[in-house]
């Protein structure tokens, strides 16, 4: 099995740690992956602001750079959800919904498809979970606070395998925090509002750390903790689950 | 953006200047979403109701030239007159035209957002017919020359100490008195001589049955039978969308309804309309004002589904953070944000980019309407029809222009992150939105795909 690592744009620019995390956590579990290096950008910027004709030439890109994977595992579930929702291609389209089925955010890449039921990692810290939308209510990795159905979370099912780690709990486990994509500067007084009650609920529960599926929430939410100078920090969960401390 | 008014951004930045009263504002639609959440988990049958009624709907929406004639028909069987009106002007004109023939100079009128959104108020005004609101959230806006900020709770921007003043300036109660009760009873004096001395009443409508020409009201406060019972004549102004098919099908609407909005298991009032009392009048008058072309927008019809509980406001955050006001439009939140572009697409340009597409709104949504996906779809429909402002359009054609060629892809991050590390005063200034609450990320030295071009390859990973 040869997995395809996919690496969103500003994950490969600002934070490789998580990438890097990402990549040794599969490789620990005996994978094979290849990081194709000509990939940039999966569209969803411009798709989110209106300008989703303008994304041919990243779907066609992705295309090219993923096609020959088993599975393609990326370390954020807003950039795989729009992979799945909005992968097309003119020329082949059933090649584009080849593609789009075999994406997968890497929470639900292990205990989906690997099935993993236990992990060696230690984190011994107080770690409140950022739900990220996209995550949540697209890709399903947990039970929405809306729905009246039955409770799960794959996140929180990996993390209980981590020494060591204690989960906190949240007065709004599942609420947005206000990135939003071209929303966090769109609409910059409303974002920020949003992400600063999301991390004093966090910060009033006690956690030491904020990890979610997704880093774009937590660039954000990091940006808040070090304007107000918190000892509270931001970690994408392939660092916890890949960590040894 | 070219809006006439302050866009949804400005507006809502003024709202969010007074935190203390936004955190309040926050909790409140907050405590009404948990609210909402417990009802909703007391039957066990939620989801399938929801489902249910969301396909009732759905078929109102595939037959609704049969059903609106079928409710027609049934409605003056009844003995009620039947109006129609296209638009905003005509619906107006016909409530006038109703009240002058019996020379009625005053009216009394329940909650209706149609009647918002056609302005009915302003309307009969300038022609020297005075209209009361007389559900409070709205009577209390409309002594405040404001519109409601919510439609189901019209006035829930404002704290009870503002409402106080209100009253004092414009009712004459004591400065300083915000208690509710007091406040109410007050109302509820002012009201009551109002429901007395008012020959006509208007009442909106909640659910139309076509099967039987009969309609039905929800309030809590029952003003709207208090309006009715008392008047000479009677109207209701209710949006084409309304219908339902048959009698039967209202249990499944009225028990999502009320859990929906106020985690109430149904609202206090639940008043059937059929037919005039002896010597009363009843019209109704069925109007489009921008439904059917709705209608006809095959990613956008959905919305018609919606049944005004307002769920979607008390959980979207962006609301909870912004206020009803700041959506420039009548009904405002997710809801108002896919149906306002449909009238007037320039003017509300900027509403459906007023969120984060978090996704909570079709999740609580009693009809499944899918709100954030039409709010991507406006997105899409709102660039292409040129009402995106021209510097945006730049740049998303730059950023994708970067992002289609891995090279020049690798040396803008490069660029970006060698800015961040030595001159950071050229990205952490006043000019960036995002660092004017928030610090940048820090520029690490390498990218990833650097890191694993250098420690990777030579590993041998890389062979396939």
């Amino acid at each position: 099995m040869t997995v395809g690592l996919f690496i969103p744009c500003y994950v490969n620019q600002f934070y490789p740690q998580a990438a890097i995390a990402t990549l040794q956590l599969l490789q620990k579990l005996g994978l094979h992956v290849v990081y194709p290096p000509r990939q940039t950008c999966c569209g969803q910027p411009m798709a989110n602001s209106g300008f989703e004709h303008l994304t041919q030439e990243c779907n066609d890109l992705f295309l090219e750079n993923f096609a020959s994977f088993d599975y393609i595992v990326a370390p954020s579930a807003s950039c795989v959800l729009h992979v799945k929702q909005h992968l097309h291609s003119t020329n082949d389209p059933a090649l584009a919904e080849r593609v789009r089925s075999k994406v997968y955010e890497l929470v639900e890449f292990l205990t989906d498809v690997l099935k993993i039921d236990h992990l060696k990692a230690r984190f011994p810290h107080k770690v409140g979970i950022h739900q990220s939308c996209h995550g949540l209510r697209g890709l399903y990795l947990a039970q929405m606070s809306e729905l009246n159905a039955r409770p799960f979370s794959k996140p929180v099912q990996l993390l209980n395998m981590v020494d060591g780690l204690e989960l906190i709990d949240l007065d709004r486990p599942d609420e947005c925090c206000g990135f939003g994509g071209t929303f966090c500067v769109a609409e910059e007084a409303v974002s920020v509002k949003m992400g600063r009650d999301r991390v004093t609920d966090h910060v009033k529960n006690g956690a030491e750390y904020i990890t979610s599926v997704d880093l774009s929430c937590l660039m954000h939410l990091e940006g808040i903790l070090h304007r107000n100078k918190s000892a509270v920090k931001a970690v994408h969960i392939a660092e916890i689950l890949n960590s040894t401390l | 953006m070219e809006t006439k008014t302050k866009d949804h951004a400005a507006l809502a930045e003024a709202f969010i200047r007074d935190e203390e009263h936004v955190n309040w504002h926050d909790g409140a639609l907050w405590w009404i979403r948990q609210k909402r959440d417990i009802a909703s988990k007391q039957i066990p049958e939620w989801e399938a109701l929801r489902e249910t009624a969301s396909r009732i709907k759905s078929n109102v929406l595939s037959n609704l030239h049969d059903y609106l004639l079928q409710f027609e028909a049934n409605l003056i069987k009844n003995g009620i007159t039947v109006h129609w009106a296209s638009d905003a002007e005509e619906h107006n004109r016909i409530v006038y035209s109703i009240l002058k023939a019996r020379e009625i100079n005053q009216m009394i009128k329940s909650k209706s957002m149609l009647t918002e959104e056609c302005h009915l108020n302003e309307y009969l005004a300038e022609r020297g017919i005075d209209v009361i609101n007389s559900d409070l959230g709205e009577y209390i806006q409309q002594l405040d020359n404001e519109p409601p900020s919510h439609i189901v709770l019209p006035c829930i921007h404002k704290r009870k100490e503002e409402i106080g003043e209100i009253f004092h300036e414009h009712l004459g109660t004591e400065k300083g008195v915000s208690d509710p009760t007091t406040l109410t009873r007050f109302a509820r004096r002012h009201l009551r001589n109002a429901f007395i001395t008012r020959r006509a009443a208007l009442t909106g409508v909640n659910f139309a049955v076509a099967e039987t020409g009969e309609y039905v009201v929800c309030t809590n406060e029952g003003n709207a039978d208090m309006g009715a019972h008392l008047s000479d004549v009677q109207i209701a102004s209710m949006g084409l969308e309304k219908i339902i098919p048959q009698k039967k099908h209202l249990g499944i609407f009225l028990r999502l309804l009320a859990r929906s909005a106020t985690g109430q298991p149904i609202t206090i009032y639940s008043s059937h309309f059929k037919k005039p009392r002896a010597g009363q009048e009843m019209h109704l008058i069925l109007v489009d004002l921008g439904r059917t072309r709705q209608l006809g927008r095959p990613e956008f019809r959905e919305s018609l589904k919606c049944i005004k509980c307002g769920a979607c406001m008390n959980t979207c955050p962006v609301y909870r953070k912004s206020g009803g006001l700041s959506y420039h439009n009548t009904i405002s939140g997710p809801i108002g944000a896919i149906l306002a572009p449909n009238l007037d697409m320039k003017r509300h340009a900027d509403l459906p980019f007023a969120s984060t597409l978090c996704g909570s709104c079709s999740n609580v949504c009693p009809v499944k309407i899918n709100i954030h996906d039409q709010l991507y779809q406006w997105r899409q429909v709102i660039v292409k029809e040129g009402f995106a402002a021209n510097t945006k359009v730049l740049g998303m054609k730059a950023m994708a222009w970067t992002l289609s060629s891995p090279n020049s892809y690798t040396r803008m991050g490069r660029a970006g992150r060698w800015v961040l590390n030595n001159i950071p005063f050229a990205i952490n200034n006043k000019l960036n939105p995002w660092y004017k609450q928030r610090e940048m990320p820090d520029g690490p030295k390498e990218s990833f795909g650097e890191w694993y071009a250098k420690n990777q390859k030579e590993n041998g990973s890389d062979k396939k």
